[in-house]
């Protein structure tokens, strides 16, 4: 089954046309993503070969889905463009906007979730700041690397990219029903709690990872909803122990603010949950190693 | 980007916000100078990042241009939580009848704004959450419809700020919002929000956080960044675009994506317990696409730091193949040459691995290690460390 992005999703591409989306869309494509077409209103009427296959570029979000059946977005438009298309995308009900853009500015991120909401929440946002969504085998949403790790029993959700990549890495030999990025910014669509609510639907997912890190309160909300809606068992990680109070650590959501948002307040609320936290990424594909193996 | 006290307060009377006349000063003799031509009493205050500067001793009232010039010379250098103070302000002192706070920030959780309002202004907000909480009103802002008037009434309201300042409390809250988004700010504070005997309402103190991702519509944000304080090697990476973060441990990381970065960290700081306690020097994302210029430039600023021992550079290779990794560090070590004088443990997996492994192992170059795990890597650039300290 996998959540949010199966085999029957149609994804057009947001930006197609620029380096980013051009580059992800023939790996999207050489992953077995059934990409139908792009958006650039600059360039609307012409075509794209990407991959060797010609993608139509449409003028607006809902023209590419009346003529496709488009269920899916991807969007690599930059920062400065990037509220508005998440904006078309929302208004045009697209079921799922995957916005892998990094640097959009938190007002027009903060702006954009507020139309969403009162749009229904008929999109689902995926990010912004995040590598996207892959169901291995299935599709996939995004830039998450397509060969590291096949289809498998494990339900996988992070805030960061690369340790998205590393987790896959480290538990390649039992593989993912799917795995999604959420991004680190301060405002982000889905959350851990709304992925962890779908892996808990799943069938084809029987066991849950969870990396969380520094800033705000998401692994804290989280380990309240695990502790009272999770039956699935769930493994955690938190990145950012060592990072000093006041300063950003890359990602922009990832700040500890005087004593709010450490990863060991963090780790505690999941412990308290009854997670079993990893301190090191090895350490926690070994959790899950043992909690699959013993059945 | 935190801002000084008197980079909010220009912002805020750029955008109508009523804030009392003033200037900054480096010196005593320019502090006098500025309260001479205020020719009133003054307050001098310390400009720094951190909270607690009264308690400190940074701020000090004036009542003659001498007596400014003394405060200003006691202020002047003084080291407030590790907080140098170069500069103060000397604005013109005021009457208080009453003292408010507010604020409008970014609510992660909720995904919208909040407007934080209290009549019980002055201390530290933290304290009256904690003490007060029923003093403090929290008032979510939607991020589309804004603040208008009529909300602001609403958020003054509950905030419980007398009837006879509502009004003009309201319309300086409406200023504060066109502050707070057309500046693209994550958070504006003004503690204490001030009511005279005149019953003007006035921001006599601001605090302003400004979205660094927002910069490109916002050019004159980047000549707010204070060259002096800023960490000399975090301004030289700056410069070089690259995401830096100086710690103060011995050694230095190299990684991509931030969470694995932040990861890195942390496992190095585990492997230090078992090695004299050293530490990770730094945090630094060369991102994605590590060419060799990128890994050179980052090279380049982790060797210049005089605490760093040993390096670690930890790279998944996602959308970054593992060869362009390894030849970007094997071609970064050329153009640093006798530069590099520092052991590298070097940790490669994902993308192309086999073929990164090879052509660092070909290279052979004397600094450089090669081992096939993060925790071990980290460990053995912890034990290099730790034998270089």
């Amino acid at each position: 089954m996998a959540i949010f992005l199966n085999e029957n999703s149609r994804v057009i591409v947001q930006g197609i046309t620029g380096g980013e989306g051009t580059k992800h869309t023939a790996k999207m494509l050489a992953a077995g993503t059934n990409i139908v077409g792009g958006v650039n209103a600059r360039k609307a009427g012409t075509t794209v070969s990407i991959g060797g296959k010609d993608l139509t570029v449409f003028g607006t979000v809902e023209e590419a889905m009346k003529e496709t059946g488009a269920d899916v977005s991807v969007v690599f438009v930059p920062p400065k463009f990037a509220k508005d298309a998440v904006i078309e995308a929302i208004d045009a009900e697209i079921p799922l906007a995957v916005v892998i853009t990094e640097g959009i500015p938190v007002h027009d991120s903060a702006y954009f979730w507020a139309h969403a909401v009162a749009k229904g929440n008929r999109t689902r946002i995926i990010g912004p700041n995040c590598p996207g969504i892959i169901s291995p085998g299935k599709s996939n949403a995004g830039i998450i690397p397509a060969d590291i790790a096949g289809a498998g029993p494990i339900g996988l959700v992070s805030k960061s990219g690369t340790l998205t990549y590393q987790m896959m890495y480290e538990l390649r030999e039992i593989g993912f029903s799917t795995a999604i990025g959420i991004g680190g910014d301060p405002v982000i669509g889905t959350t851990h709690i709304d992925a962890l609510a779908a892996f808990e639907a799943d069938p084809d997912t029987t066991a849950i990872v969870m990396i969380g890190e520094i800033g705000g309160d998401a692994e804290e909300r989280a380990a309240e909803f695990i502790k009272a809606n999770v039956t699935k068992p769930v493994v955690g990680y938190v990145a950012g122990f060592t990072a000093p109070e006041g300063k950003t650590m890359g990602h922009a959501g990832a700040i500890v603010s005087g004593s709010a948002g450490t990863a060991q307040a963090k780790k505690e609320a999941l412990e308290a949950a009854g997670v079993k936290v990893g301190k090191t990424p090895s350490e926690t594909a070994d959790l899950m190693r043992e909690l699959i193996t013993a059945g | 980007m935190d801002l000084y006290e008197y980079q909010a307060k220009d912002l805020f009377a750029a955008h109508g916000v009523p804030v009392l006349p003033g200037r900054t000063a480096e010196t005593a003799d320019e502090a006098a100078a500025v309260a001479a031509e205020l020719g009133t009493a003054v307050v001098v205050k310390a400009q720094v990042k951190t909270g607690g500067r009264g308690k400190a001793g940074g701020v000090k009232l004036a009542k003659t241009p001498e007596e400014t010039k003394e405060r200003a010379e006691a202020i002047l250098g003084m080291d407030i939580k590790g907080h140098t103070v170069h500069r103060v302000l000397i604005a013109a002192a005021s009457e208080i009848a009453e003292e408010y706070y507010f604020s409008f920030l970014l609510d992660r959780s909720n995904r919208t704004f909040l407007a934080m309002c209290s009549a019980e202004g002055g201390m530290e907000i933290e304290q009256l959450a904690v003490e007060r909480p029923d003093a403090l009103a929290r008032v979510p802002v939607d991020a589309i419809a804004g603040v208008d008037k009529a909300k602001a009434a609403e958020i003054v309201a509950q905030g419980k700020i007398p009837a006879a300042v509502a009004d003009e409390a309201a319309d300086v809250i409406v200023k504060l919002w066109e502050t707070f988004v057309s500046e693209d700010a994550t958070l504006v504070e003004v503690n204490p929000l001030v009511r005279d005997p005149q019953d003007k309402v006035i921001a006599l103190d601001g605090k302003v956080t400004l979205d660094e991702n927002a910069g490109f519509r916002h050019p004159g944000h980047a000549d707010l960044v204070d060259q002096r304080t800023e960490d000399p090697l975090e301004a030289k990476a700056k410069a070089k675009d690259l995401n830096y973060v100086k710690l103060d441990g011995e050694v230095g990381i190299i990684g991509n994506g931030a969470g694995l970065v932040m990861s890195t960290l942390d496992v190095v700081a585990y492997a230090g317990e078992k090695h004299g306690g050293v530490k990770p020097a730094n945090f630094l994302d060369i991102g994605g696409g590590a060419s060799a210029e990128v890994m050179a430039a980052g090279l380049d600023v982790i060797l210049g730091d005089p605490a760093v021992k040993s390096v670690f550079v930890n790279v998944f290779g996602g959308i970054t193949a593992c060869d362009a990794v390894a030849n970007g560090i094997v071609e970064a070590l050329k153009i640093l040459g006798d530069a590099a004088t520092k052991p590298l443990v070097v940790r490669l997996d994902g993308n192309n691995v086999l073929e990164g492994r090879r052509i660092l192992d070909e290279a052979n170059h004397p600094l450089v290690t090669q081992v096939d795990t993060m925790d071990n890597a980290a460990d053995r650039a912890a034990e290099l460390a730790a034998a270089g300290v």
